[in-house]
């Protein structure tokens, strides 16, 4: 066998279609075998460490009353933790909070960004200045993203002053609680929007420019078009978005905790939030554990169902053509 | 070698070097039993003034004697719980460590810490708020403290004809709000004064559960630290909470300031500063004698302001005890007490050293914030469960501000904190 190939070479064509395993190729796939296992190693490792053992864990503390800092281990408590955190208030804002800010930016965003993308992906001039200006957000980072529209939104804030030029007076957008989660969504869309343009970008470059240019032989207008060339030719990439908001959107945290601190009056209190100031603030791991079972289980919930509505999608289409 | 069995011992070292470090980045941090030298952990990587004078410590013990050799270690304040709390996980210690005062409780009652009872004497010169116990025995001590105090200028208090009030004679409640109400009306100012309320985090107990204090109620009953019902929502407690709600609902403060209280008082956007003994230099360059600290109010138990920074300790796993020890009894002597705080602009925490730092001698002009500090440091709760009160108060405190109804939020947190106290059967 040769020195220099990593892989065996592959069988020769008799070989396959004799009766019985050939030597040669039993020690071939042997091998194949045990050097995709070498090399799957290191990422088992990483993957077992730094995600299944933690997922484990959350269970397993999910019905403890670990701390963080505690002479004693943590003690089997049953479902005490979830009793507690169902009779909380906080839970519960935290929870509407989620979904609010879920079911507002996932159609909201992704629509923005689409319509952003169709502007960009015209062969005008400057359009790489402008994918380039709407991209920026998204390589800045959050923490800095987040201070800086603190500043915005202050009471006398950019935003507030310019509102008073048209004759409007702008509400404390971080301190009233009727605005503040309204706030933080807009900042958020912002921020992220240029991420899912590029993707939808991609998605519209993948489209044959024969398909437009067959329409508009048939006449088709420009809102034709898009209906019937444009919008079924980005539905894997329309799946793709969407599955990457929900989840981008269930995990607000970081504007949250710069922002706001989940207030005032408990107005921008999220699931992750709470888990986090629980969890490292108060230094109940057992508690923390808990509510992130309880948001691993939404999550779970939300993308099989999405999992399931875009399969059935795909196959019937499959079947369709 | 054949390349496949090569590629696979290359990928099995790699794998297993990487999990070697993961075990060094552990071990590493110690080493103190067999090599004879203690290791000292400190948080203040990046502060290179009140490094670079630990060092100095370090350097002098060692060169003072031949038995013990310290070797100092500095880790960025951000990481520097975590990597304790990481560190007592695995039972890698360093013998000397230093700690955030209100955690000392919490420490030593999660077994991290040893006491150090053989240094009372000596600790009996320092200011209270500097030294950390728990159950009657001493864990640590500290180099400084620092104080609270109200910033304004003369000529403004002058000018509106409000008294200037002294450490024995501070502002009553009805003075300082009626002091505000003057102010305000002067239309002068955009908020007459700033109590840095748009900071997070232990700055919400360290400066505003004083003023709970002062007005009679507490964060827990200090007598058991079982519960905090009747001290964080009786008659006293809602006093505070209608009061402190009071100055931002009559416009007297924002619900969220300016990120700079400083630049803000100095710019002339507010009128009186609520702020700590490190905001004095900036303060007095822009104003000269012309800026006032002045004591805290009194809501009624006369002013009170927070105390405890960071202290020293010994951890219990600690290979050389008598070396901690003799370090910590060398590193306590005055004149390293004034040069720690010297380098950090903090109040020494001996007398003796407080002669020995510009401005903090007697009539030396720092020497009014270790006055309040000594009248007036309340530290907070010595219980394990502090880090649940922190939080229970800041997040009911935020609230009071955001317009809450005062006694539905204590109530709340009454019950949260007892629910913790309980859960872990923490005493005091």
């Amino acid at each position: 066998m040769s020195s220099t190939t990593l892989s065996p070479p592959l069988a020769e064509p008799g070989e396959a279609t004799r009766p019985g395993p050939s030597k040669g190729r039993r020690r071939g796939r042997g091998k194949e075998s045990a050097t995709a296992l070498v090399m799957f190693l290191p990422a088992a490792v990483l993957i077992l460490t730094f995600l299944i053992i933690p997922i484990i864990l959350t269970f397993i503390l999910a019905f403890t009353n670990t701390r963080l800092i505690s002479p004693e281990p943590g003690r089997f408590i049953g479902l005490e933790n979830f009793s507690n955190l169902f009779t909380d208030d906080t839970f519960w804002a935290s929870l509407r909070n989620t979904i609010i800010f879920t079911v507002v930016i996932v159609p909201v965003q992704s629509a923005i960004a689409l319509g952003v993308a169709l502007l960009v992906n015209t062969r005008t001039r400057g359009t790489t200045f402008f994918r380039t200006v709407y991209f920026l957000p998204v390589v800045t980072s959050i923490v800095v993203v987040s201070m800086l529209w603190m500043f915005m939104y202050q009471k006398d804030g950019l935003i507030n002053t310019m509102l008073a030029r048209i004759g409007i007076a702008g509400p404390d957008w971080l301190g009233d609680p009727n605005w503040s989660l309204f706030a933080i969504i807009v900042m958020s869309i912002w921020q992220a929007m240029g991420f899912h343009m590029i993707i939808w970008l991609s998605g519209l470059q993948t489209i044959p420019a024969e398909l437009y240019e067959a329409a508009s032989l048939d006449g088709a207008t420009r809102w034709q078009q898009f209906v019937h060339v444009t919008w079924p030719g980005l539905r894997p990439t329309a799946i793709f978005i969407l599955i990457t908001i929900t989840i981008a959107a269930f995990g607000l945290f970081s504007q949250v905790n710069i922002m706001t601190q989940g207030g005032p009056l408990g107005s921008t209190t999220t699931l992750v939030f709470m888990a986090v100031r629980s969890g490292f603030e108060r230094q109940q791991t057992g508690y923390a554990s808990a509510i992130s079972l309880v948001f691993f289980v939404l999550v779970l919930i939300v993308t099989v169902i999405q999992m399931l509505l875009t399969r059935e999608k795909s196959e019937k289409k499959g079947a369709r053509s | 070698m054949k390349k496949s069995t090569r590629v696979a011992a290359v990928s099995v070292m790699t794998a297993a070097a990487l999990l070697g470090l993961a075990g060094c980045a552990k071990g590493g941090a110690s080493g103190d039993a067999a090599s004879g030298t203690i290791t000292l952990w400190t948080h203040n990587a990046g502060n290179e003034a009140e490094l670079a004078a630990i060092q100095k410590i370090v350097d002098d013990f060692n060169a003072s004697q031949e038995g013990h050799t310290v070797s100092l270690q500095a880790f960025p304040q951000e990481s520097y719980n975590e990597s304790v709390t990481a560190a007592a996980a695995s039972k890698k210690l360093p013998c000397i460590l230093d700690i955030d005062g209100p955690n000392v409780p919490s420490w030593a009652w999660a077994g991290y810490l040893a006491p150090i009872d053989e240094l009372t004497d000596r600790l009996a010169d320092f200011l209270p708020s500097t030294v950390g116990t728990y159950e009657d025995k001493t864990y640590s001590y500290g180099f400084y403290d620092v104080a609270l105090t109200m910033v304004t200028r003369k000529s403004t208090l002058d000018d509106n004809g409000i008294r200037v009030p002294t450490p024995d004679k501070p502002w009553t409640k009805d003075e300082f709000d009626h002091a505000l109400e003057t102010l305000k009306a002067t239309g002068s100012y955009a908020y007459p004064a700033d109590f840095a309320t748009s900071s997070t985090g232990e700055w919400y107990p360290y400066a505003y559960s004083p003023f709970l204090q002062s007005a009679g109620g507490d964060l827990i009953d200090r007598t058991t630290y079982e519960s905090a019902d009747g001290v964080l929502n009786g008659p006293e407690a809602l006093e505070w909470a209608n009061w402190f709600q009071g100055l931002v609902s009559n416009g007297y403060i924002a619900a969220k300031s300016g990120t700079d209280q400083t630049a803000d008082f100095i710019n002339g956007k507010t009128a009186i500063m609520y702020a700590g003994s490190w905001a004095a230099e900036k303060v007095r360059d822009a104003f000269g004698d012309d800026a006032l600290f002045l004591p805290s109010v009194d809501l009624g138990q006369g002013p009170k302001i927070g105390g405890g920074s960071w202290q020293w300790g010994m951890s219990s796993g600690c290979s050389d005890p008598e070396g901690a020890l003799a370090y910590l009894e060398f590193a306590a002597q005055d004149e390293y007490v004034a040069s720690v705080s010297e380098a950090t602009g903090t109040i020494p925490a001996t007398d003796a050293a407080a002669e020995l730092v510009p401005g903090y001698e007697p009539g030396g002009v720092n020497d009014v914030f270790r006055q309040f500090s000594k009248a007036n440091a309340v530290v907070r709760p010595v219980t394990p469960g502090y880090p649940f009160i922190s939080s229970a108060f800041a997040e009911a405190t935020q609230q009071l501000l955001d317009g809450a109804d005062p006694q539905k939020t204590l109530d709340q947190a009454v019950k949260d904190i007892d629910a913790n106290q309980k859960q872990n059967a923490y005493q005091g």
